[in-house]
């Protein structure tokens, strides 16, 4: 039946593959959070062909399967004689498709805030870069943080499917203990309270966040 | 000289025209009252001196200097970026609902205009707002945020804001009409001393007896473009064009006379209700 000495067994096996999606999981998310960003802002921006690019980009990444994304860098870039070890392939996929969404939400976030704020900044002689940087995006910060926050889960989530170039992850760690042990039941539901345990940690960083950081307005 | 000189004023919003053709000047320490019926194009020509908006074409002067690129008839077009934004801070501008800085306290929002615009040190931008906030009477809201002040709090901090710059026109865009009645003497209050410090204020309200007192003079637009001008007193009590009394006679009867976006006002039968002052 249930062998719960089977799961004590592999905990560390599995903390060691929890260890590697954390480190994939937080390098993806720092360059999804920069290059997002930066996509978003550009999306607000005056400048048609930057606007354009930025659309072109999020149109691609919402469009097509994180999987064959990540395949695409994985095992279609040495075609073009680019050679990405899986574990920086997985890190740069994760990062690119992050970084569609969170350009999404970015932009959502921006044009949320009220028109009289950018006008009132306007109005006292501030550029428009200044009115981005001291105005909205403060505002905006405070505002992206839950949907930010539903990102950074889906993207700690996202990256088992690493596990199908091999990289030794969570979900990849456990699949090499099945593989020993013919015990799918046991080491997925092991698997999966991982994943739980990570998400929760994330949740409640953002919401610490949310609280400490930016408080009243 | 006159502060601002404004000619051939025209602006259309797709189909629609909002000013034709719209001369005045404004002398220094001059203050002038523009009063209309709803969609007759007052906040439109603030915003256009101001250029938030760009008029389709017209002249627009401040203390001898072109706003933009236009002459009479041709079109108008915007100053570069930079000149504009340079121009633009020696004009203070009040809007209707405030548009404090959310995510600044009172003293930043008073401080940010000379820190990043006019590059004064950051300590020294902080040392100037107090006796400005001061004098307006929000000494002890200096540290805190726009979401824990009133309106009228608010629209006395966003005034301050303006004469942060150190303008040398202070525009007013309906300053009273989105604050709660009991809250609008204080605003009004902080206006009047402006005036007496001899600030040069352009003011669209439908504070009359405000208007009375404090205006030089009265510009009474409808349709997108002046119909009368004059002395408050002349305007008010011996208006010339059937649609200054018509109008009057609404304001009179009703007090609050159009504002759709905000909270409706259920009209008030006792004209001694509306005088406020």
């Amino acid at each position: 039946m249930f062998d719960f000495r089977l799961i004590v067994e592999s905990i560390p096996f599995l903390a060691k593959g929890a260890v590697y999606t954390v480190q994939v999981s937080v390098l993806a998310i720092v360059f999804g959070l920069v290059l997002g960003w930066m996509l978003g802002l550009v999306a607000v921006s005056g400048v048609r062909w930057l606007r354009a690019i930025a659309w072109g980009y999020v149109q691609f990444i919402r469009g097509t399967p994180l999987l064959v994304q990540i395949f695409l860098i994985y095992f279609g870039l040495p075609t073009l004689g680019i050679n990405i070890p899986a574990y920086w392939s997985g890190v740069i996929a994760l990062g690119l498709n992050s970084a569609g969404f969170q350009a999404e939400i970015v932009r959502a976030g921006i044009e949320s805030i009220d028109r009289g704020q950018t006008e009132a900044a306007r109005s006292i002689g501030m550029s428009s870069f200044q009115t981005l940087v001291f105005i909205l995006v403060p505002q905006t910060i405070r505002r992206v943080i839950p949907p930010l926050t539903n990102e950074l889960i889906t993207l700690t989530k996202s990256s088992s499917l690493l596990s199908a170039i091999a990289v030794l992850e969570l979900t990849h760690a456990g699949q090499a203990i099945i593989a020993r042990t013919f015990a799918p039941f046991e080491i997925y539901a092991a698997v999966a309270v991982f994943y739980l345990v990570l998400v929760a940690a994330l949740s409640r960083g953002s919401a610490l966040l949310e609280r400490r950081v930016f408080v009243n307005y | 000289m006159a502060i601002l000189r404004v000619e051939h004023l025209s602006k259309s919003f797709g189909a629609t025209t909002v000013l034709t053709d719209v001369a005045l000047t404004v002398e220094k320490g001059e203050i002038l009252i523009v009063i209309g019926p709803s969609g007759s194009g007052k906040t439109t020509l603030l915003r256009c001196i101001h250029c938030l908006e760009h008029p389709d074409r017209g002249t627009i002067v401040l203390d001898g200097v072109p706003f933009g690129r236009g002459d009479g008839p041709g079109a108008w077009r915007p100053d570069p970026p930079r000149e504009l934004d340079a121009k633009r801070g020696r004009v203070g501008f009040v809007f209707q609902r405030f548009n404090l800085f959310a995510n600044l306290t009172a003293l930043d929002n008073v401080s940010i205009g000379p820190r990043r615009v006019l590059g004064v040190p950051a300590a020294e931008a902080r040392t100037r707002p107090p006796p400005l906030l001061g004098r307006l009477g929000l000494a002890e809201h200096a540290a805190k945020l726009p979401s824990q002040l009133s309106g009228g709090q608010q629209q006395r901090v966003a005034i301050a804001r303006a004469l942060s710059m150190d303008p040398l026109l202070m525009l007013f865009d309906e300053p009273t009409s989105a604050l709660d009645p009991e809250l609008v003497d204080e605003v009004l209050q902080t206006m009047r001393q402006l005036a007496r410090s001899g600030m040069t204020m352009i003011v669209v309200t439908h504070e009359l007896d405000f208007a009375r007192e404090v205006g030089d003079r009265v510009l009474f637009m409808d349709g997108g473009r002046i119909v009368e001008e004059g002395r408050p007193e002349e305007v008010f009590s011996q208006p010339r064009e059937e649609r200054t009394r018509a109008f009057l006679r609404r304001l009179l009867r009703t007090g609050a006379p159009h504002h759709p976006i905000d909270h409706e006002a259920p009209p008030r039968t006792d004209p001694a209700a509306d005088r406020r002052a």
